[in-house]
């Protein structure tokens, strides 16, 4: 079956993944702007990563016949630094003409500190400026259902549009808060923390398949590029409908996603 | 009650997975034996492990029964739930429970 991986890190990932993805049914990915497992020491560290996420990667990922799209942000493990988090942002505009960026993202919180939030609100303003969609990141583990709470409360009081926004990394402590207030919904299929396939579709049972996807994530850490297709196994093991596991992984994508104006399936599907 | 919104029965949902769970449940008990036959008592004393012990019996408690919310109860017993910002980020990596409860 045809599927989206809406967030993943290709840069952390091998070739063979492209290989494995592509062969799982995989045919469109969008990348967001990640910690690359360290602290860049420079501005210049970032304008090569978003060279690599507007350049290479879409090559990459062609070679597999997948579509390769990316969001462009500082992310909150590096803006603790509002001056540092400035210059980098300065480079964002001259990429958000490059044909496969999306939006602005993952932006969001990571230790609900005031730095992060004052880089959070101008990362806001930004996509405002540019009438860009926003992948949001919430915070890992004790931290999220707070952070997800300031950040709803920010892009609100910034007048966005929550229809316009993905709140990823959801959980079923944040999932009702993140859907009732309009917002769109990403579960995070991670071994160990986050969602594991099952409690995702736990939580599609529990609060509908509505402005909601499923995501791999798959980056440097524990993670499993083809989570995806595991959580699809894991519907149809449960009797859940071919139908709907189309509407998680490739409608309700490709209905937020095509907001953009930007985001394009491959010709062969 | 919660509403039916699991396809399966419930006999089918013990038989797919019970033996997942039971490996889990074992596991636990394997986590916290470890700590015992371990070295020093610091990590007897981890919040998180504190934490862990907090959110055990949430699993059988009798008003998580006909609910169907106990992941919620235990992600919501493992969360920060203050509301303002913090002053500034002294770490970038989370605990998994919140080192400012009293467990």
């Amino acid at each position: 079956m045809a599927y989206i991986d809406p967030h993943v890190h290709m840069v952390s990932r091998t070739t063979d993944d492209y290989r494995r993805m592509a062969q799982a049914g995989c045919v469109a990915i969008t990348e967001p702007a990640f910690w690359a497992g360290f602290d860049r020491s420079s501005p210049a560290g970032f304008y090569d990563y978003f060279r690599q996420l507007t350049d290479v990667e879409p090559k990459r990922a062609a070679q597999y016949g997948i579509a390769h799209h990316c969001w462009l942000c500082i992310n909150p493990k590096e803006a603790e630094d509002p001056v540092f988090a400035r210059e980098v942002m300065k480079l964002i505009p001259e990429f958000l003409k490059k044909p496969n960026v999306l939006g602005i993202g993952e932006i969001g919180l990571n230790k609900n500190s005031r730095n992060e939030l004052i880089i959070l609100e101008e990362q806001i303003e930004l996509a405002k400026q540019h009438q860009q969609l926003i992948l949001v990141h919430t915070p890992h583990l004790e931290d999220k259902l707070k952070g997800t709470r300031i950040t709803m409360d920010a892009l609100t009081n910034a007048g966005i549009d929550p229809g316009r926004v993905l709140i990823d990394h959801i959980e079923e402590h944040t999932v009702a808060e993140v859907l009732d207030r309009g917002f769109w919904a990403g579960m995070t299929l991670y071994p160990d923390s986050k969602c594991t396939p099952q409690r995702a579709v736990d939580i599609i049972e529990c609060y509908g398949n509505e402005r909601i996807w499923i995501n791999s994530a798959g980056d440097w850490g524990p993670s499993d590029p083809l989570s995806v297709p595991k959580c699809h196994v894991e519907m149809r093991r449960r009797g859940h409908t071919q139908k709907l596991v189309e509407k998680i992984s490739l409608e309700n994508p490709l209905s937020f996603l095509r907001q953009s104006g930007r985001f394009m399936l491959p010709e062969s599907v | 009650m919660p509403q039916q919104s699991c396809p399966l029965t419930s006999k089918q949902v013990v038989d797919l997975y019970f033996m997942e769970h039971r490996a889990k449940l074992l596991d636990i008990a394997a986590f916290l034996d470890r700590l015992e036959r371990s070295k020093g008592d610091e990590g007897l004393q981890d919040v998180r492990v504190r934490a862990l012990k907090k959110a055990i019996p949430l699993l059988t408690d009798t008003s998580c029964e006909n609910q169907a919310n106990r992941v919620h109860r235990v992600l919501e017993l493992l969360s920060d739930h203050t509301a303002e910002p913090t002053p500034a980020a002294h770490t970038q990596s989370a605990l998994g429970a919140d080192p400012n409860t009293d467990y």
